[in-house]
């Protein structure tokens, strides 16, 4: 049984993270306006949005410590709300300000906050290797922490997330991999490119267990991630967990969508797990001013950190050379020691 | 018929320039075609296939799981069949997970067997930033795939270069990798600068690669440059011209081949070479056309300049990226350096 107190706070960060993406949403199309131009507007660059997703991101990263590691792909807010990143600081990367988390160099598939052990990768499965590095570090220090790989369906072809598998397998390793079914990879439907219909099928073959939560229901994500994170932790090994997510949103701001049907774009719209966490919360009791009053309290959290960021100053231009490196180009010296060697003799 | 009615005025974007000799080729040849991610029903993110999955079917414009050493390895197996494969990689940024396919197959088998084995393969992707997409989307890596021995190297800056550099690429039994500028595309949201949409015969045509173009003559400074960096080096040159200096904007079409003859015999006229592009400024482009120049006529070089992305990956924030992405104004400050300093 999942404490009603603990649906509450999955609760609050799906609001949080669907109202965050809605407003990203109006923010980006600000300036875009008539002609879409990419470049143009208070966000610019490709923007990826996780609307109908939250499910899957809290489910998991309520089970987790700030020193857990999560990694995320490139539609990553989500699961960055649901992991305790910073909000303002991420909002004001991703408007790209100086107080940005990456001080506007990374933008929105690029967000790092260490103080929670986040980070994200524009290329597909490039997470979980360094997800299944994390776990290797906590084994190898015998920490309980664990790590979280997070990625999409369509990333389970990639070789970095097979290998990544097998790696973490062999080495018995305290990491779990989320597949975010959404059943598009862009315009490609997963049928399309994908020989299984679960992912989760994948992980038999590297022998492990694979676990396919079908509804995007977050407290049904969030009893099978216990199984598969206490295992982690109890360095029983890896798991394969997937859940069936939607997308209700096109793949990024501005795609046309012209390759989805109206039927299937409906139907993604049509399975909120908004809507069926709120009824399970009226059915533990809580009432409709309640769950107003939570709504309410996500959106302030949301004003307040798009506000934030956009008082934020821009960055100088001169910044673009700072932060190549962390240690002098020299490495940890300049200068060379002095030894007597002796002459190496090649007739010897 | 007369003169006028010879004059080519039909206009095409460098997308529809490229798409068309590429349904040109799969018309006339059937072991031609086209694979990647999100080719089919999306015409390719910039627009690189669109309107072919409708003339040719999913058989030949071929959606391909996120898989890019399986389908560009594939397309590499089959071209060592015979066939004639064109695979896209969606942004040249994502190289890397197919590495291996791309430098010690794709570029060597041909090498390593002696000319028995030859690879028909092109390997088209899009480059370049300017819109914000930060340091994992917005490369060019013109370097990177130059510097292996075994790639032709194409990157067009305008439609009809597009179209005729397709064609050669297609039909050359060699690999060819055609880099093209997402910025130079003609796609409704992400507008182009004026230039890249040109003329464009309707038939068929074949540019050899090696040979630059001298979109621009000019008596005082050569400018050497490709793709996007063309346009800019083209408006730099027109405001310069206000200032009574008379640039030459030399486009290489190719990089590999590198058409170091006519860079050089531009140089012997200006004596001054400014080499512009949009990869990293280390170990690349700029410094190979300088160093090649200065190998066959170190004399002819009184002074130099390069412009590029200085050593840093591409930042996201607008201000940032302006920075490090050259612009008419960089590119204007380097040829006065040139022209003041000798
Ligand atoms: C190696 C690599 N190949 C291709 C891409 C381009 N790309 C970005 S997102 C995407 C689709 C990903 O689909 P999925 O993994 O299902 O995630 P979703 O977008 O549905 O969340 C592709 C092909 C990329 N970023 N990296
Ligand atoms: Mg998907």
């Amino acid at each position: 049984m999942v404490s009603p107190d603990r649906i509450r706070e999955m609760y609050g960060d799906m609001l949080t993270a669907r109202h965050y993406e809605e407003r990203l949403q109006e923010e980006y199309l600000e300036g875009k306006q008539p002609a879409f131009d990419i470049s143009a507007g208070p966000i610019p660059g490709e923007l990826h949005l996780a609307a109908g997703q939250e499910a899957a991101a809290v489910g998991v990263c309520h089970h987790l410590r700030p020193e857990d590691t999560v990694t995320a792909p490139h539609r990553p807010h989500h699961v960055a709300i649901a992991k305790g990143v910073d909000l303002k600081r991420m909002t004001a990367e991703i408007f790209g300000r100086e107080s940005g988390l990456g001080k506007g160099k990374g933008g929105h598939m690029h967000l790092f906050d260490p103080d929670v052990n986040f980070a994200c990768s524009g290329i597909i499965a490039e997470g979980c290797p360094p997800a299944a590095g994390a776990a290797l570090a906590a084994k190898k220090r015998n920490e309980d922490s664990v790590a979280v790989a997070f990625l999409g369906e369509g990333a389970i072809d990639q070789g970095a997330f097979l290998e990544s598998l097998n790696f973490a397998s062999v080495h018995n390793l305290p990491v779990v991999f989320v597949i975010e079914d959404n059943d598009w990879a862009i315009s490609m439907p997963k049928e399309r490119v994908t020989d299984v219909e679960d992912g989760s099928d994948r992980a038999a073959g590297f022998d492990m267990p694979g676990v396919r939560v079908d509804q995007d229901d977050a407290v049904a994500v969030y009893e099978a991630a216990a199984e598969a994170i206490g295992r982690a932790r109890d360095r029983n090994g890896p798991t394969l967990l997937e859940v069936q997510v939607h997308r209700r949103m096109g793949h990024f701001m501005g795609d046309p969508q012209t390759y989805r049907s109206d039927d299937d774009e409906e139907a993604a719209l049509a399975r909120d797990s908004i809507d069926r966490i709120e009824s399970e919360l009226r059915d533990h009791g809580v009432d409709d001013d309640d769950l107003a009053s939570m709504r309410d309290d996500a959106e302030t959290r949301v004003e307040e950190a798009i506000a934030w960021a956009k008082e934020q100053p821009q960055p100088d231009p001169e910044d673009a050379y700072d932060d190549v490196f962390v240690n002098p180009p020299s490495g940890v010296t300049t200068e060379e020691p002095e030894f007597e060697l002796a002459e190496v003799n090649a007739d010897e | 018929m007369s003169e006028t009615n010879d004059v080519i005025d039909r206009e095409l974007t460098m997308s529809r320039a490229m798409v068309e000799s590429i349904a040109h080729e799969m018309r006339d040849n059937e072991e031609v075609f086209y694979m990647g991610e999100d080719v089919a029903d999306y015409g390719g993110i910039f627009d690189s296939t669109q309107g072919l999955l409708d003339e040719f079917g999913r058989d030949r414009i071929m959606d391909v799981p996120i898989s890019e050493t399986a389908y560009l390895g594939a397309a590499v197996g089959a071209a060592q069949e015979g066939m004639r494969p064109i695979a896209e990689l969606m942004f040249v940024d994502f190289f890397g997970v197919a590495m291996d396919q791309i430098y010690n197959q794709l570029a060597k088998n041909t090498y390593m067997s002696g000319g028995n084995v030859n690879v028909p393969l092109v390997l088209t992707a899009a480059v370049g930033g300017t819109y914000n997409d930060a340091a994992q989307h917005s490369q060019t890596l013109y370097g990177t795939f130059a510097h292996v021995p075994g790639l032709k190297l194409v990157v067009p800056s305008t439609a009809y270069d597009a179209k005729g550099l397709m064609h050669n690429a297609i039909r050359d039994d060699d690999p060819v990798m055609y880099l093209f500028h997402k910025r130079l595309m003609g796609i409704g949201w992400m507008p182009a600068p004026d230039g890249p949409k040109t003329p464009v015969p309707e038939t068929d045509y074949t540019i050899p690669f090696g040979s630059a173009d001298i979109k621009r003559e000019g008596a005082d400074v050569s400018v050497v440059t490709l793709g996007l960096h063309v346009h800019r080096a083209l408006a730099a040159a027109e405001s310069l011209a206000a200032e009574g200096i008379d640039v030459e904007v030399i486009d290489l079409r190719t990089l590999v081949p590198l058409d170091t003859e006519t860079i050089v015999e531009s140089v012997r006229k200006t004596g001054r070479l400014v080499v512009v592009d949009e990869d990293y400024r280390s170990f690349g482009v700029t410094g190979e056309i300088v160093a090649s120049v200065a190998d066959r006529d170190l004399g002819a070089l009184d002074a130099v300049e390069r412009v590029a992305v200085p050593d840093v990956p591409i930042p996201y924030a607008r201000p940032m990226e302006d920075e490090v992405i050259p612009d008419a104004a960089d590119i204007e400050e380097s040829v006065r350096e040139v022209v003041s300093s000798k």
